[in-house]
This record gives C-alpha cells, structure tokens and sequence, in this order.
C-alpha cells in the first residue's frame, strides 16, 4: 500500500504501451477499416451503376425488339407485293405466248392446207385426164385441154 | 495460507502485502517481509509482482492486437481481426463523442488505458488463492496479481494523464491562458488568490479522483473478494457459503471491472478535451 517508485514504474509503462499503440496498431486498424468502409461504398455505387446500366439496357432491347419487329413487317408486306407482281407479270406473258403459239399454230395449219391444196391442183389435172379417158375410150390430148383443165385445178 | 496457521487477521495482511523489492534499513537490498519492512524501505522500493503482472498483461494485449495491427486486411477480417476492430471501434465512437479538439494520440490513450485497465481488473476474478499459492510454491513469499489495487498502479497512469493535461493545457491555449484559467475565474480577477486555490483544487483533484475511484473500487473488491475466501477456513457449510458468494460476487465484479476501465478511460479523454478548449 505504500507509495514508491512502483509509481514511476507504472508510468513509464503506461508511456511505453502508448507509444506502441499509437505507433504499430491503432493506425493498421483503423486504416484497414477506412479501407473496407470506401470499398464497400464503392461496390455499393457499382452495383447502383450496374442495375442503372441495366435498365438502360433493357429499355434499349425492347427499342430494338420494336424495331425488327416493325421492319420485319415491312419486308413481308413488300415481300407480298413483290409475289402479287411477279404473279401478275407471269399471267400477261403467258397470256402473251399462248396467244402467240395459237397464231403460229394457225400459220402452220394454213401453210399446211395451202400445200395440200397445190398437191391437189397437180394431182387434180391427172385425175381427171384418166377419168375422161377411161369414159372416151381413147387419148386425151392434154395440151389440147389444158386451158380447161387448169381452170378445173384452179377451183379447188 | 500465509504462515503455517495464519489467523484470520495474518491470512488478510498477506493477501494485501506486496512483493517489495528495495532497500533494507541495514542497507541491503532484498524482499520486505511484512507491511513493517515494506514501510520501512521508503520511497525507493518497488512492487514486483505489480510490475510483472502490469506489464505482462499490457504486453499480452499489445502482442495480440499487433498481430492483428500487422495482419489488417482490407477484405474479409478474420475472428480475431474482427474482434479487434470492434474494440477500436468502440473506442473510436467514444473518443469521437467525447473528443472535439484534433489530436491523434488521444484514441490510442483511450484504447491502452480501456484494455490495459480492463484486463489487470480481470485479474480480481482470478480466486484469490491460486496464484499467490502457486508463487510460494516456487519460493516467492508475497504475490498480489491484480495491479490496479495498487495505487502505485493507478496513480501511475493518472500521472501520465495529469502531464499531458497539463501540456495540452499550456500548448493550445499558452501559459497565460492556462493560468487565467486558473486564476481569474470564476471570481473576478481581484479575487484571483480564491481562484486560484479554487481551480488549483479542482485540477488536482482530477488525477486524484481518476486514480483514487479505481483503486478503491478494485480494492473494495479484492477485499471482499478474501474476506470470502476466509469462509472456506470455516468447515463444509461455511465453504458452500463461501462458494456460493464467490461465484454471486464474481458476476456482479464483472460489472465493476468493466465499468471502471470504461469510467477511467472516458474521464481521461473528457479531462484532455476539457485541456484543449477555451473557457
């Protein structure tokens, strides 16, 4: 219980201990915990930004969603157009060509009655000389008739 | 106990007797046996077991929170780093509450002083027998292990506390300064005599009060403390008794232990913010 130099002991001590602490540990900590305080503010601000961003980014999609969908749109719609014309220009040309096959057809068939008409002629002028022969029972003078006889080929 | 049947009285003086090193009257240096030898050494003695167990405790704090000073990462704390920064946190919510001036020494003061403080009470908790049995088992006569029932010990530290109120004192607000607030209020300045005698008291009374309400309140539990020890000298019935109040006393010590480390840390940083301001 005495007072002695325990006293100045203890306060010696107590500087000690206080340098040290003041030296090698309240700054560490407290730093550390400054540290972790602006990390977690600065990861609080970027998951803000991120969920920022990310609404940015959905309205955009929907914009772009919007978008296609409008253009899809107007390519099917010319699209269809574009099938109606070429339908419609299919339906003139082959109207064009079938006509055009028919008159072709019809030059044909007149090219071909023509020629068998003239066969005929030829063949008509023989015919008859032998018939007339066969009823006169004697020689028919072609050159004699021929007048008549090319008159007779001509109706045909 | 004490002797080889100490009576009640014995048992008491040696559980409150330092282990005194200093010197004798016949001039030779060695341990004092009895508060007589203690007494008889004067000033230039020294507590032993206060100073090994002060400063073993506040090593033992020191080393265990630089490690975890040392190992302080920014990114997921340990456990131990965890409880550290909880402490410092603690600390640094009172000082900043309490602390208006600028002054970095003053948080690092509060934390010596709380945990320092804290853990020599802690000590009271520790049944009073066990170490002082154990010292003279390898020959050490006396051992009281709980530094702040030394008021050596506390005065100690309000000292320390004390010249550094005075400094701050004296460098924020000058010489003058601080002496005007000694010497002219709160009377008008031709009374300054009254003043000074006045605030002279109210100064000194601070590192007294500081010290003085620690001790004794560590004192007062110690005391009770082998007083409840003394029951186990009583028979079987008695030392249920005894048992049963160590244990009610110990729960209710730990309030106190902890209270006054926090009162003595709290008033600390209250007297050097007081230091720093202008009246």
């Amino acid at each position: 219980m005495n007072i002695n130099l325990t006293l100045f002991g203890q306060t010696v001590t107590f500087i000690v201990f206080v340098w040290f602490c003041l030296k090698f540990i309240w700054p560490h900590i407290i730093k550390a915990m400054e540290d972790r305080k602006t990390q977690i503010a600065e990861g609080l601000a970027a998951g803000e930004r991120g969920r920022h961003e990310h609404e940015l980014a959905e309205q955009r999609a929907v914009e772009v969603i919007r978008d296609a969908k409008d253009q899809a749109k107007e390519i099917l719609a010319q699209a269809h157009r574009r099938g109606d014309e070429i339908v419609e220009e299919a339906k003139v040309d082959g109207r064009a060509e079938g006509e055009r096959m028919v008159r072709a057809a019809e030059a044909e068939i007149e090219q071909q009655m023509n020629q068998a008409r003239e066969q005929l002629r030829a063949e008509v002028v023989t015919l008859a000389l032998q018939g007339a022969q066969q009823v006169l029972g004697q020689e028919v003078d072609e050159n004699a008739h021929r007048d008549q006889l090319t008159r007779l080929a001509a109706q045909l | 106990m004490a002797s080889e049947n100490p009576t009640s009285t014995e048992y008491i003086q040696h559980h409150l007797q330092n282990l005194t090193l200093g010197v004798h009257p016949d001039g030779t240096i060695g341990i004092a046996h009895g508060a007589e030898e203690a007494r008889e050494m004067g000033f230039w003695a020294i507590h032993l077991d206060t100073m090994f167990w002060s400063i073993g405790l506040g090593a033992a704090f020191l080393f265990l929170f630089y490690r975890a000073a040392s190992k302080a990462t920014s990114g997921v704390p340990g456990k131990w780093q965890n409880f550290v920064e909880m402490v410092i946190e603690f600390i640094d919510n009172n000082v900043r509450g309490t602390f208006n001036a600028k002054n970095d020494l003053v948080a690092p003061i509060a934390l010596t002083l709380f945990v320092w403080i804290l853990l020599m009470n802690l000590m009271d908790l520790v049944p009073v027998d066990w170490i002082p049995e154990l010292a003279k088992l390898i020959g050490i006569p006396y051992m009281k292990v709980v530094p702040t029932t030394d008021p050596n010990a506390t005065f100690g530290m309000a000292i320390a506390v004390f010249v550094l109120m005075i400094y701050y004192s004296i460098k924020e607000k000058g010489f003058g300064g601080f002496f005007g607030e000694l010497a002219f209020q709160p009377f008008p300045k031709w009374m300054f005599p009254v003043n000074l005698l006045l605030e002279g008291v109210s100064l000194i009374s601070k590192p007294v009060s500081l010290a003085l309400r620690l001790f004794g309140n560590l004192y007062a539990g110690e005391m009770i403390f082998i007083l409840i020890a003394l029951l186990y000298s009583g028979g079987l019935i008695w030392g249920a008794v005894g048992g049963a109040l160590q244990w009610a006393w110990a729960v209710f010590h730990v309030l106190i232990v902890l209270l006054q480390a926090f009162i003595f840390m709290i008033l600390t940083v209250v007297y050097l913010d007081m230091a720093h301001q202008e009246h």
